[in-house]
C-alpha cells in the first residue's frame, strides 16, 4: 500500500476522537469506528495516531482491523455493494446474484473496480429476510433480486 | 434531571395509559366493521412498521406521505400516525394497521397512502386489495388475530413490538413498564427477585439454555469493588434478527431488565454490546437511554431509592465469534475478539477482570415481565424443562417469512405449517435449520418433536439463539453444510488449532464432493475430523462448528452418497455435477440462448437445434432461464 | 493444572503452545493447541491440560483412545498447514513439532494436500522469518508484547489465515523491534531462527588472505556444551578456545578482556556523574544506565529517546573489543586492517545487528565483522568433525585473551553492575574491597535493588531484566520517582544466559539457573577478579589509551544514540 500522508486536519479529528473517548485503550473498537466514519478505512498513519494517542503498540491496533471484518484498510468505492449471503438469502438463491455482480464489474468480493465506483463486500443478514435474496447498494436496500436485474439496477449509478 | 418519585411514574402511566387505551381496547375487539371519521369515529390510530425490514421497503416514506394526506384533508389532530416496532410478518411488509378497527394491511406502497386516508380513515372502506389473502380459502383477512401466522403465537418478549412507539418511553410505562424495576427497588432484595427469575425457569435464549437465575446467584457471589451487567446484542447468525427487532420495537424492556440484573448481582454499570451492522436498533436504544435517564430510570439514585445504575453502548465490528462469552468481553476491552477457556467463568473474572453477567437480548426481555406477572405465570408457559416461549427468524423457503413468537414445546410441524403456511411454491419439504452455523439440519421425522432445549440438542440441532431457515427439495443438504462450513470458516478466530485448520480441511473435504471428486473415504475422515473438532475445540463456536455436517451426515447419509458414488446431486444445485443439454425435438433454433450464454458454449445455426459444448458450460443456467420452449434441461 | 501435576508424578503430557519458564515472566498459556487435551471423567468434552485446575477426586485419562486419537488428528491438522522440509530446516532436531510428531508415530499425513497459509518470509540482520512454519502457539507474540512489551510482533487477521505479524505486515526491519531474539528463544518450529552466517565464517577461514581472530562472549562457555550433550551449565571455557583454534581461526581472543575494558569506561563515568552529583550538579544525569545489551540500546531508542542521556556512552564488549583489535592490536601487529577479519561469537543476535550500526563504524568500515550465535558455533563445530568432547582444554591468545573475574559474570543478570561496583569501589575509596562478592545483586527476580555502602556513601543500585522490568524502571525515570545511582539493564531473562542465540532451553528454568551458577563458579575460580587488576588492560591503558575517558577512549570506546522512535 502505498503511504499516505494525512492532512492536518484529518489528525485533529483522529486526535479529537481519541481524547473523546479519554484515550483509553478499551474504547478502541469504539474510537476506530469513528474514525472510520471520518474516510469510510483506516489508513496506516490513522492507526499509528490512534496507537499513539492510546499509548498501545501499533501491532496491537493492527491486530484489531484485521480481525473485524467491518474494518478495512482499502477505501471502498464511490457505492459500495454488499450482498447478503445470509442463510435465508443463500437458500433463495443469493449466491447466484453475487456470481452476476462478480461477472459484470469483474471484481472479486472485496475489491474496488479500476473507476472507484463499485466496491462488492459480502454480508450476513440486514434483517430483510423477506425480501430474500437482498443486496444494498450504499444505504438502499434492493430486495427479491434475480441475476437478471442486476445489469439494470447498475446503471442506476451512472455518475 | 428530574428525579421520578414512585407516584409520579403512577400518574404518567395513568397519562399513557390513554395514548395506548385504543390499541390495547381494540386488540380485544374483533370486528369486520371498519371504522371512519365519516362513520363517527372521533379518534384513529394509524402504526407503521418501522422495523429494519420494512424500512427496506420504504416504510418511512409511507409515514411521511401518510401524515402529508392528513394533513391536507385537515385531519391530522383526530389521527395519529405511530411508526412501531416490527409485526413479524415480514413476508407481507410493510405492514400498516388502523386502529381501532384493527385492519391489517400488507405490502403497502408509499403511493398507497392517500388512498388508506381518504378511502379507510376518512370514508371507512378498507382498501380490499392491500387486505391479507388466506392462501387456503383465498379470502380477504382483515384482522391479523384470524390469520393463520398469528394464530399460534404467544408473545412474551415481543409483547410490545408492533404495538407501542419506541421511541416514547411513556408508551413503554403505560404497558408496565418499568413498574417491576420500582417495586424492586423498593420492596424487594436480590435473592428474592434472584429467586422468582429462578422460579420462574427462564433459560438463557442465546443459545446453550444455561438457567438465567443460577447464572445471577453466581455472578453475585463474586466481590469485587466494580461488577458489569452485559447485554449481548451481538447477534451473528445468518438468517436470524430476533434480537434486533426486539431492540428496535421494544428497547426499554431491555434497559430495565438490565437495571433489574445490576440490582440483583450488585452492580451498577450496564454495558450493551452490540453489532454496528445495526443502525436503527443502536438509535432506538440510544434515543431508550436519554429517556430513561431522563425519567430517572438510570444514573444516580434511581427512583430515589439510592441504587445507582447507568448503561453504555459498546459496538460490535462483524466476528460472529464475538457472540461467545469471553471473545465478547475482550472485544469489549478493546482487543481482538479471541475466547479464552472457561473457567474463570465471567461471573468470576469478567470485562476487565471483574465479576460479570452477560445475557442475551431476548433472555433479558422476558425479565421484566417475569416480576410483574410472577414467576408462576411464566412457568405455565412452555414445557417442563423449558418454560416460557422462544422467538424464532422463520426465514428460507416458506411462505410466511417473519418473526415468530411460541410457547415451548411447539412443535416444528405447527411453525412450518400453521404458522410459516407450509412450504414456498408448493415445493416437498426437505429439511429446518435451527441454531445457525452451531446447529444442526433436522428432517421430515423430526417435525413432530415439541420444541425445547433438550429436545432439539438430542435430534442433533440445537436452539441456538433462534434462526429457522427452511428447506425444500431444491436445496442440496451437502452444498448447504458446505454453505455454513463457509462461514465458520470466515468466523473462526483461528486462536485453536482445530478449529484454524480443521474446519478449512472439513471444508476442503466437502468442496471436493460437491464437485464430484469425492471419494468413500472421505466421507469416514470428514466424520472423524468431525468428531475431534467437536472434542478439542476451545470455544463454543469451534465446538458446535462441526454440528451442520454432522446433522447432514447423519440424516442425508444418501445425498453425501449420491454426490461421491453416482456424481449426482439430486438437487442441482452443485454446479461441477450438472449437464445442461438441448432437446433438439423442442429447440426452434431461435438462438436466444446462444446470445445471452456468457461462457459462448452454445453453438448452432438459425432454426436448428442447438447444441451446448460442455467443456465450455460454467454451468450458469442463463440459457435454461431464457428458453422460451423448454428445450433446455439440467440433469 | 493438570499439566503440571502430571509431569510431577512422571506422565509428560505433550504441549506445543504452552511454555512457563517459572522463576522469570515468561509464560505463555493460551490453552490453544489443544495437543495436551485429556479426559476427564465427567466432562463433555475433552479439557486441555495445561489450562484445567486439579481438583479433589477429579479422574483423569491421559492416554486413553479417544485422547491419543484427537491428538493425533491435531498433530496431523498441524502437519497439513506446515511445510514438509525438515530435513533442511534449520530447527531440525530442535524442533518441538517435529519432536512431537515423532513421540505420536505419525507416518502418514491424511490432510495432505490442502491449501497452505501463505505467509512472509524475512531475513533481518539478526532473525529469519519463515512464517509458513508457524503454527500460531503465540510463544512469540506473549514474548513480545507480555515480556519484553516492545509490540513489534502481534495476531493478524484471523481464522485459517490468522498469522504474527509485524505492524502493517512490514518487515520487521521497519518497526521498533529490538532483535533482543527472545520470539526466537522460545518459538517452537522453524519459523522464527537466527540469520545464518555460518557460510561467511566457513569462507573467511578457508581464505588464505583474511586474518581471522574470535571474541566469545561471556555467556557462551557456560552453555555451548548443552550442543553436545553436556549436563546445562558445564563449563566449556577452554575446549571452546581449543574448537576456535581447530576450526582455523588465526587468533582466539576473549569478549571478557573487552568486558574488563568496559568496566574501566563505565566505572570511570560512573564516578564522574557520581563526583559532579555530589558537587551539587543538578545537571547531571542519574542514574547512570548500562549500555552493554544492544537489545536494550534499541529499546530506550525507540521508546525512551527523551532519557538517551541517561545510559553511559560506553560501547559494549563486543565493539570495545573489535575497535581495540582493528587499532591497537593490528597496528602493534602490523595487519593492515582490511585484512582482520573480527568474529564474534554471542549467546544474542542482537549483536548481529549492533555490529551493523553506522555510529560504530570506522571509517565506513565495521570493526566487528559479523556476529555468529552459540547455536551457529556449535554447529559450524559440528560440521568441521570436531569431538568437541574429547577436546584438551587451552588458553586464550594474548593480549586480549587475558580476563577477571569481573569480565566472566557479565553475562548474567547483575554481573555487570557487580563488575563495576568492584573497581568503583576500590577506585573510588582507594582501599581494597572488604568483600568481592556483591550477592544482594544476585538472583533472578525481574527487578533487584540494593544500597551498597562505599565507605559511608549508600549507593543506590538497581537491576533489572527482561525489557518489561526496564519499562517500568524508564517509566518511572520518566515521571522523576527514580532514586537510584546506577541501573543495569538486560533485555533478556536471566541476562545473556538467556540471550536469543542460546541453545534452547526449551521452557526449563532449570537451565538458566545452572548456567547462571556456572558464570559465578568461573569468577571465583579466577586469581584475579577485578576489572582494573587485569595487566593486559592495564598495559593497554598506558601503552595506548591513557586514561578512562581520555581523548582516544573515547572516541574508540565511546558512542551517542539517537533518537528512533516510528512516528
Amino acid at each position: 500500500m502505498a503511504e499516505i500522508k494525512l492532512a492536518c486536519e484529518v489528525i485533529k479529528q483522529v486526535e479529537d476522537i481519541c481524547e473523546k473517548h479519554g484515550n483509553k485503550p478499551g474504547e478502541l473498537i469504539n474510537i476506530l469506528h469513528e474514525c472510520q466514519g471520518l474516510h469510510g478505512y483506516l489508513p496506516e498513519p490513522m492507526q499509528r495516531i490512534i496507537a499513539r494517542k492510546l499509548g498501545i503498540p501499533a501491532a496491537q491496533v493492527y491486530g484489531v482491523v484485521t480481525f473485524y471484518s467491518f474494518f478495512t484498510m482499502t477505501p471502498k468505492g464511490r457505492h459500495p455493494i454488499s450482498v447478503c449471503l445470509g442463510t435465508a438469502c443463500y437458500v433463495r438463491g443469493s449466491e447466484k446474484l453475487l456470481e452476476e455482480i462478480k461477472r459484470v464489474l469483474g471484481i472479486d468480493v472485496g475489491e474496488t473496480t479500476p473507476d472507484g465506483k463499485f466496491s462488492l463486500d459480502c454480508l450476513r443478514c440486514v434483517g430483510a429476510c423477506g425480501l430474500a435474496p437482498v443486496m444494498m447498494i450504499g444505504e438502499k436496500v434492493y430486495g427479491r433480486m434475480e441475476p437478471q436485474d442486476i445489469r439494470k439496477v447498475l446503471e442506476e449509478f451512472a455518475d | 434531571m428530574k428525579t421520578l418519585t414512585v407516584d409520579d411514574l403512577a400518574a404518567i402511566k395513568k397519562r399513557a395509559e390513554k395514548l395506548l387505551e385504543l390499541r390495547e381496547k381494540s386488540n380485544a375487539l374483533v370486528s369486520e366493521e371498519s371504522c371512519g371519521i365519516e362513520k363517527g369515529t372521533g379518534h384513529l390510530q394509524i402504526l407503521c412498521c418501522g422495523g429494519t425490514g420494512c424500512k427496506a421497503s420504504e416504510s418511512a416514506l409511507i409515514v411521511k406521505n401518510l401524515k402529508a394526506s392528513l394533513e391536507q384533508h385537515g385531519i391530522s389532530d383526530k389521527v395519529d400516525v405511530i411508526t412501531t416496532g416490527c409485526f413479524g410478518f415480514c413476508e407481507k411488509g410493510p405492514i400498516v394497521k388502523i386502529i381501532p378497527d384493527n385492519t391489517f394491511y400488507t405490502q403497502v406502497k408509499p403511493s398507497d397512502a392517500e388512498e388508506i386516508v381518504s378511502e379507510h380513515i376518512i370514508a371507512g372502506r378498507k382498501v380490499e386489495r392491500l387486505l391479507y389473502v388466506d392462501p387456503e380459502t383465498q379470502k380477504h383477512i382483515s384482522d391479523s388475530k384470524h390469520m393463520n401466522f398469528y394464530g399460534k403465537q404467544v408473545r412474551v418478549a415481543l409483547r410490545n413490538c408492533g404495538l407501542i412507539d419506541p421511541e416514547n418511553i411513556e408508551e413503554y410505562i403505560a404497558r408496565d413498564g418499568y413498574a417491576a424495576l420500582a417495586d424492586m427497588v423498593f420492596h424487594k432484595t436480590p435473592e428474592e427477585v434472584i429467586g422468582m427469575i429462578k422460579a420462574s425457569g427462564l433459560r438463557g435464549r442465546g443459545g446453550a439454555g444455561f438457567p438465567t437465575g443460577k447464572k445471577w446467584e453466581f455472578c453475585r457471589a463474586y466481590q469485587d469493588d466494580a461488577k458489569y451487567v452485559v447485554c449481548n446484542a451481538d447477534e451473528g447468525d445468518p438468517g436470524a434478527f430476533m434480537d434486533r427487532s426486539i431492540m428496535e420495537g421494544d428497547p426499554h424492556s431491555i434497559l430495565e431488565a438490565m437495571a433489574i440484573c445490576g440490582f440483583c448481582i450488585g452492580s451498577n454499570n450496564g454495558l450493551i454490546y452490540i453489532r454496528a451492522e445495526y443502525p436503527l436498533a443502536v438509535h432506538r436504544l440510544q434515543v431508550a437511554l436519554e429517556q430513561a435517564r431522563e425519567y430517572g430510570f438510570l444514573g444516580k439514585d434511581i427512583l430515589g431509592s439510592g441504587f445507582d445504575f447507568d448503561i453504555e453502548i459498546r459496538y460490535g465490528a462483524g466476528a460472529f465469534v464475538c457472540g461467545e462469552e469471553t471473545a465478547l468481553i475482550h472485544s469489549m476491552e478493546g482487543k481482538r475478539g479471541e475466547p479464552t477457556l472457561k473457567p474463570p467463568f465471567p461471573a468470576e473474572s469478567g470485562y476487565l477482570g471483574k465479576p460479570t453477567n452477560v445475557n442475551n437480548v431476548e433472555t433479558l426481555a422476558n425479565v421484566p415481565v417475569i416480576l410483574t406477572k410472577g414467576p408462576e405465570w411464566f412457568a405455565s408457559i412452555g414445557t417442563e424443562k423449558s418454560k416460557g416461549t422462544k422467538v424464532f427468524a422463520l426465514a428460507g423457503k416458506i411462505n410466511n417469512v417473519g418473526l415468530i413468537e411460541v410457547p415451548m414445546g411447539t412443535t416444528l410441524r405447527e411453525i412450518i405449517y400453521d404458522i410459516g403456511g407450509g412450504v414456498k411454491n408448493g415445493k416437498k419439504f426437505k429439511a429446518v435449520q435451527t441454531g445457525g452455523p452451531s446447529g444442526g439440519c433436522l428432517t421430515e421425522k423430526h417435525l413432530d418433536i415439541p420444541i425445547d432445549y433438550e429436545s432439539l440438542t438430542a435430534a442433533g440441532s440445537m436452539m441456538g439463539s433462534g434462526g429457522m431457515i427452511v428447506m425444500d427439495e431444491d436445496d442440496c443438504m451437502v452444498a448447504i453444510a458446505k454453505f455454513y462450513l463457509e462461514f465458520i470458516v470466515g468466523e473462526s478466530c483461528g486462536k485453536c488449532t482445530p478449529c484454524r485448520i480443521g474446519n478449512k480441511r472439513m471444508l476442503e473435504i466437502l468442496t471436493k464432493i460437491t464437485e464430484g471428486k469425492g471419494e468413500m473415504k472421505d466421507l469416514e475422515m470428514l466424520k472423524n475430523l468431525a468428531e475431534v473438532i467437536k472434542d478439542t475445540a476451545l470455544c463454543g463456536l469451534g465446538q458446535t462448528s462441526p454440528n451442520p455436517v454432522l446433522s447432514t451426515m447423519n440424516n442425508f447419509y444418501e445425498e453425501y452418497e449420491e454426490h461421491v458414488k453416482k456424481h449426482k446431486c439430486r438437487a442441482k444445485k452443485c454446479k461441477a455435477l450438472l449437464t445442461y443439454t438441448i432437446n433438439p425435438e423442442k429447440c426452434r433454433g431461435c438462438g436466444i440462448c446462444a446470445k445471452d450464454c456468457p461462457a459462448s458454449a452454445i453453438m448452432g445455426d438459425v432454426r436448428k437445434p442447438h447444441v451446448i459444448n460442455p467443456y465450455l458450460c460454467i454451468r450458469c443456467g442463463m440459457c435454461m432461464s431464457r428458453c422460451h420452449f423448454g428445450a433446455i434441461s439440467v440433469l | 493444572m493438570i499439566l503440571d501435576a502430571a509431569a510431577s508424578i512422571g506422565i509428560n503430557i505433550p504441549t506445543l503452545c504452552h511454555m512457563d519458564l517459572k522463576g522469570t515472566c515468561v509464560k505463555n498459556r493460551p490453552a490453544s493447541c489443544r495437543l495436551c487435551v485429556v479426559e476427564v471423567q465427567g466432562r463433555r468434552n475433552l479439557a486441555p491440560a495445561c489450562a484445567t485446575k486439579c481438583m479433589p477426586d477429579m479422574v483423569v485419562r491421559t492416554n486413553s483412545m479417544r485422547v491419543i486419537k484427537a491428538r493425533k488428528t491435531i498433530a496431523e491438522l498441524i502437519l497439513s498447514d506446515h511445510p514438509n522440509d525438515c530435513l533442511t530446516c534449520p530447527k531440525c532436531g530442535e524442533c518441538e513439532l517435529q519432536a512431537l510428531v515423532t513421540r505420536l508415530n505419525i507416518t502418514q499425513m491424511p490432510f495432505s494436500g490442502g491449501e497452505l497459509s501463505q505467509r512472509k518470509k524475512e531475513l533481518t540482520p539478526s532473525i529469519m522469518r519463515n512464517m509458513d512454519k508457524c503454527i500460531f502457539c503465540r510463544r512469540c507474540e506473549s514474548v513480545c508484547n507480555n515480556v519484553q512489551t516492545v509490540g513489534a510482533l502481534g495476531a493478524v487477521r484471523r481464522g485459517f489465515n490468522t498469522t504474527i505479524a509485524p505492524t502493517f505486515d512490514k518487515m520487521v526491519k521497519d518497526t521498533n523491534c529490538t532483535y533482543c531474539g527472545q520470539c526466537v528463544a522460545v518459538c517452537p518450529t522453524g519459523a522464527l531462527t537466527e540469520h545464518d552466517d555460518t557460510d561467511r565464517l566457513m569462507d573467511d577461514l578457508c581464505n588464505p588472505d583474511k586474518i581471522v581472530i574470535a571474541q566469545p562472549a561471556p555467556a557462551v562457555r557456560a552453555a555451548l556444551g548443552e550442543e553436545f550433550g553436556m549436563a546445562p551449565g558445564t563449563l566449556v571455557t577452554g575446549k571452546l578456545a581449543s574448537a576456535l583454534r581447530q576450526l582455523g581461526f588465526d587468533y582466539v581472543f576473549d569478549t571478557d578482556f573487552a568486558a574488563d575494558l568496559t568496566i574501566m569506561e563505565e566505572g570511570a563515568e560512573i564516578l564522574e556523574r557520581l563526583k559532579k552529583f555530589l558537587a551539587g550538579d543538578k545537571t547531571v544525569k542519574l542514574p547512570i544506565m548500562t549500555s552493554c545489551c544492544p537489545a536494550w540500546v534499541n529499546f530506550y531508542e525507540h521508546e525512551f529517546p527523551d532519557l538517551i542521556e541517561y545510559p553511559s556512552s560506553a560501547r559494549s564488549p563486543q565493539q570495545m573489543f573489535g575497535a581495540i583489535a582493528k587499532s591497537y592490536w593490528a597496528e602493534k601487529m602490523g595487519i593492515p586492517r582490511e585484512k582482520l577479519v573480527v568474529v564474534s561469537i554471542m549467546p544474542c543476535l542482537a549483536k548481529k545487528y549492533e555490529v551493523t550500526r553506522e555510529e560504530l563504524k570506522h571509517e565506513k568500515l565495521q570493526d566487528v565483522d559479523y556476529s555468529i550465535s552459540t547455536r551457529e558455533l556449535a554447529r559450524i563445530i559440528k560440521r568441521a568433525n570436531i569431538g568437541f568432547a574429547e577436546l584438551p582444554d587451552s588458553d586464550f591468545d594474548s593480549p586480549m585473551g587475558e580476563s577477571t573475574g569481573a569480565g566472566v559474570i557479565f553475562g548474567t543478570t547483575g554481573g555487570v553492575l557487580e563488575a563495576a561496583l568492584r573497581t568503583v569501589y576500590e577506585v573510588y575509596t582507594g582501599e581494597a574491597l572488604p568483600k568481592i562478592d556483591f550477592t544482594e545483586v544476585r538472583g533472578l527476580e525481574g527487578i533487584r535493588e540494593a544500597t551498597i555502602d562505599i565507605k559511608g556513601f549508600p549507593l543506590k543500585v538497581c537491576i533489572a531484566h527482561t525489557l518489561g522490568n526496564a519499562r517500568k524502571v524508564m517509566e518511572k525515570l520518566r515521571e522523576g520517582k527514580l532514586d537510584y545511582h546506577v541501573v543495569e539493564v538486560m533485555a533478556c531473562p536471566g541476562g545473556c544466559i538467556g540471550g536469543g542465540g542460546q541453545p534452547y532451553h526449551h521452557g526449563r528454568i532449570e537451565v538458566l539457573q545452572a548456567r547462571q551458577k556456572a558464570l559465578y563458579a568461573e569468577d571465583a575460580s579466577k586469581p584475579i577478579r577485578k576489572s582494573h587488576e587485569n595487566p593486559d588492560i592495564v598495559a593497554l591503558y598506558k601503552e595506548y589509551l591513557g586514561a578512562p575517558l581520555s581523548e582516544r577512549s573515547e572516541e574508540l570506546l565511546h558512542t551517542h544514540y539517537s533518537d528512533k522512535s516510528i512516528k
